[in-house]
């Protein structure tokens, strides 16, 4: 009977972060979230559909601005990143931390990456007279990227607080199910990244 | 000022270190307090009560203010409160009730009833249920300082752009309207998550989906629209305030915003939001009628559909507020054709409820006068509504009393009148103690008459063109009787209310014990004492039939246990809530004073506390089941 006790790799539940009632409440809360969080950002989007053509005379238009092989690398970073995210997710169900550990890093490295990218992007908008004041254009352009910029800078913060969890404590019932969810987000905000490419940028260089 | 604040809160820690203030007898005294006890509680029954005393309260402010703008308009050119002053008033009447009075006690409610009704210990997530509540708590706070430090908000409920901006609403009114509804939103929206969360994974094993008692089924899908309709208001206010604060210009014409995506934002909001305060009390008037018509409720299933129905619906008619903006005819009429569907399941609602009645024993308790009250109230208030949903004829009623008169008819008919039967009802499950039966019937008839003189005659005088929020009229306009009228009701609801004071107060004071099943209820909350044990069930019960207690009651058994005495496990109470929500707090302070230095130490307080609930580790405690079992033994 001992021997059933012991959590090897074999015998380990096949999803740990639903092992526990408590994990099975977190991740059900966390997909409720998720659903609130698509309605905000729903919400974000359509504000900056109704605004998108509002530039005052002589500002640059989002046709003039948008440099797509710019956030076609940021894509391909933060697409990347849901990528290893579910390597992560593998591994920690088989109990194998320092690859979850590896992946996990890895995402955060893209998300940075992205997250530089897009600072960048930023950065250059503003000296070309594109800024959060300048016109509705504007502001409803970073209401609704820099939104998703700030929840990729709190998914980073956040992955990083949970790999120091996992080092300390490593892969229990009760780190499995945060590391779950906070891969549920990051996979999130990655699909908000793909509506904000299409809609934004794709849609932008159209006109 | 912001550095000012920034030194006084570093000195007030400084101090606290230097004079013996951090010293460990000092707080294990602190943690020896009742009051401790109560703002680091986590159990849903504490927080129910705190909810609702707190709903209470802000009811009381939300009144007085009611109370000064009848005074104002009693007489036709009078000059107690004006311009400005009465600006702010309606203003503040209007929010405090709505999200201040109405969401906290019906979330009190929820929180008191709804674990117990579906045979679980607690809510899914304990500690954000805490959380909720003290967000809720200090945004209401913060919201109501406005009166003493800079002027309230005087921008209407609805704070519609470009009235609110800057250059419209000079002073930080509209900002504390900004902040303290952002605050007390997300508590909202966390609460209603944790419910829909607790009534899909905590209901006792046989308690499925369509033998859940009708009033968990309207916070079922009341939570589902708090989840789907906050976060419109999240971001509305989020783009009030970067255009207040931050120079945006998503409402500014000039710069090319858009006044109508406000209201289309805030409208995608309002509009669920009205219905996530009458369903609840639909849920009341289920358990009240069936309770003292000792019927089974009439059409439990289309009861449920009917729910799902109205809140499905509540989603597709927010333009019917918006139909004067000019959207054009094709969106106007599918809007009304929308909003006059509604009426359908609400029908559906009213008759169950009539049936329920018909040929059952009726017995005339303070809940059930409430609850019979209720219907004939909110009937008229839904004929007014759909005549506002008749677009041609809403050129015409729409900003005149008559629009007054239609959504205090639903808000005071429906939501209050059913709040009020809910007291009346769980009270005892709440606080061990009866309510008065004498006073609350002297409380349901003051405050029905009076409530019927105030709000029926502003039908006709938005009928003969008195426009809303207007802080006075001119005499000898055929308005002066029946605004008269309109405020000598207010009297009978002043009184009511007052009464209900006083039987509170006797109740506390009294000191028998009310018995585990007063009202000889149906539902599971009748079968445990009153008030609940911590644990709520020492054993979770087995659950094989709608109305589960009534059916063991007639077959003359008892609910089996669902599980053997074994240690039962709860969660530890916890500081952080109320922490992360004074972060909040301060970040708000700071906003509003346009200090960022302020408001970048409030985050960095709730980040903190995030990171320290993060990163501890409790597993709660376990309470011995022997007590309990010989407590059982003694029963037997």
């Amino acid at each position: 009977m001992s021997a059933q006790t012991e959590t090897t790799t074999k015998d380990a539940p096949l999803h740990l972060e639903t092992a526990t009632f408590e994990g099975k409440n977190k991740v059900l809360g966390f997909w409720l979230f998720l659903g609130a969080e698509t309605v905000l950002f729903a919400c974000l989007f359509g504000t900056y559909l109704a605004l998108r053509h509002q530039t005052l005379p002589g500002q640059p238009t989002g046709k003039e601005l948008f440099d797509l092989n710019l956030v076609a690398l940021a894509t391909a970073f933060l697409l990347t990143s849901s990528l290893t995210s579910v390597l992560a997710m593998h591994y920690m169900n088989q109990q194998r931390k320092g690859l979850m550990q590896l992946w996990l890093g890895i995402t955060v490295l893209l998300g940075l990456a992205f997250l530089v990218l897009e600072i960048y992007e930023f950065v250059h908008y503003v000296h070309e007279g594109h800024t959060f004041m300048s016109s509705a254009f504007g502001s409803s352009f970073y209401a609704l990227v820099g939104t998703h910029g700030a929840h990729v800078t709190f998914g980073i913060v956040w992955i990083s607080t949970l790999m120091l969890q996992a080092a300390r404590r490593g892969i229990t019932k009760e780190t499995a199910p945060k590391l779950f969810v906070s891969s549920l987000y990051w996979h999130f905000i990655d699909v908000v990244w793909v509506f904000i490419f299409t809609l934004v940028y794709l849609l932008g260089k159209v006109g | 000022m912001a550095t000012l604040l920034v030194i006084i809160v570093f000195a007030l820690f400084l101090t606290a270190i230097l004079t013996g203030g951090y010293n460990k007898k000092f707080f294990a005294r602190v943690k020896d307090t009742k009051v401790w006890d109560w703002i680091t509680t986590v159990d849903h029954k504490k927080i129910g009560i705190l909810y609702f005393i707190s709903g209470i309260f802000f009811f009381l402010i939300g009144g007085i203010e009611a109370i000064f703008m009848r005074l104002q308009l009693a007489f036709p050119d009078s000059n107690l409160f004006v311009g400005d002053v009465f600006n702010q008033l309606l203003t503040m009447h209007g929010t405090t009730m709505i999200f201040l009075a109405a969401m906290p006690m019906i979330f009190g409610l929820m929180n008191a009833v709804v674990p117990l009704q579906i045979g679980a210990r607690d809510v899914a997530f304990p500690f954000v249920n805490a959380l909720g509540f003290w967000l809720f708590f200090f945004g209401g706070l913060l919201l109501n300082l406005s009166w003493i430090f800079g002027g309230a908000p005087d921008a209407g409920w609805t704070s519609y752009t470009s009235l609110a901006l800057n250059n419209y609403s000079p002073g930080p009114g509209v900002d504390y309207y900004v902040l303290g509804l952002q605050i007390a939103g997300i508590g909202t929206l966390i609460g209603g998550l944790n419910f829909i969360a607790t009534i899909i994974n905590m209901r006792a094993p046989g308690m499925s989906f369509l033998r859940l008692p009708m009033f968990t089924w309207t916070v079922f899908v009341t939570s589902a629209l708090i989840l789907f309709a906050f976060p419109p208001l999240t971001v509305a206010l989020l783009l009030l305030m970067f255009d207040r604060i931050f120079g945006a210009n998503f409402f500014d014409y000039a710069m090319g915003g858009s006044t109508v995506i406000w209201e289309h934002l805030f409208w995608i909001f309002g509009h669920p939001e009205v219905y996530i305060v009458i369903l609840p009390a639909f849920g009341v008037m289920s358990e009240v009628i069936s309770t003292f018509s000792r019927k089974r409720l009439f059409g439990y299933t289309s009861m449920v559909f009917a729910t799902v129905l109205i809140g499905f619906l509540g989603f597709m008619v927010w333009v019917h507020h918006m139909f004067t903006v000019g959207l054009g005819p094709v969106s106007n009429s599918v809007f009304a054709v929308a909003t006059m569907a509604i009426a359908v399941p609400t029908g559906i609602k009213v008759f169950n409820w009539l049936f329920t009645m018909w040929g059952g024993e009726i017995r005339f308790t303070t809940p059930m006068l409430w609850a019979v009250g209720f219907i004939p109230t909110f009937v008229m208030g839904g004929m007014t509504g759909v005549m506002l949903a008749l677009p041609p004829a809403d050129y015409q009623y729409q900003d005149s009393y008559f629009v007054v008169a239609h959504f205090h008819y639903v808000l005071v008919g429906g939501t209050v009148f059913g709040l009020f039967a809910g007291l009346y009802y769980w009270w005892p499950k709440m606080f061990g103690k009866m309510l008065s039966e004498r006073l609350g019937k002297w409380h349901f008839w003051l405050f029905a008459i009076g409530f019927h003189l105030t709000f029926f005659p502003q039908h006709f005088l938005g009928l003969f063109g008195m426009p809303r929020r207007v802080f006075t009229y001119h005499s000898n306009l055929g308005l002066d009787t029946l605004n008269l009228l309109s405020s000598i009701g207010v009297i009978g609801m002043a009184l009511g209310t007052i009464i209900l004071g006083v039987a509170i107060y006797r109740s506390f004071l009294s000191k028998e014990q009310a018995p585990a099943d007063p009202w000889d209820g149906r539902t599971l909350e009748w079968t445990i004492a009153s008030p609940p044990p911590e644990y709520n069930f020492a054993q979770t019960p087995l659950i094989r039939s709608y109305d589960a207690f009534w059916v063991a009651k007639e077959q003359k058994t008892q609910i089996e246990p669902a599980e053997p005495l074994a240690p039962i496990h709860m969660p530890s109470s916890s500081y952080l809530p109320i922490m992360m929500s004074l972060g909040l707090f301060i970040a708000g302070f700071g906003f509003i004073t346009r200090g960022i230095e302020v408001s970048i130490l409030g985050v960095a307080i709730t980040l903190l506390m995030m990171f320290l609930r993060s990163f501890e580790q409790d597993h709660g405690y376990h309470i011995d089941p022997r007590p309990i079992r010989e407590e059982k033994g003694a029963k037997v």
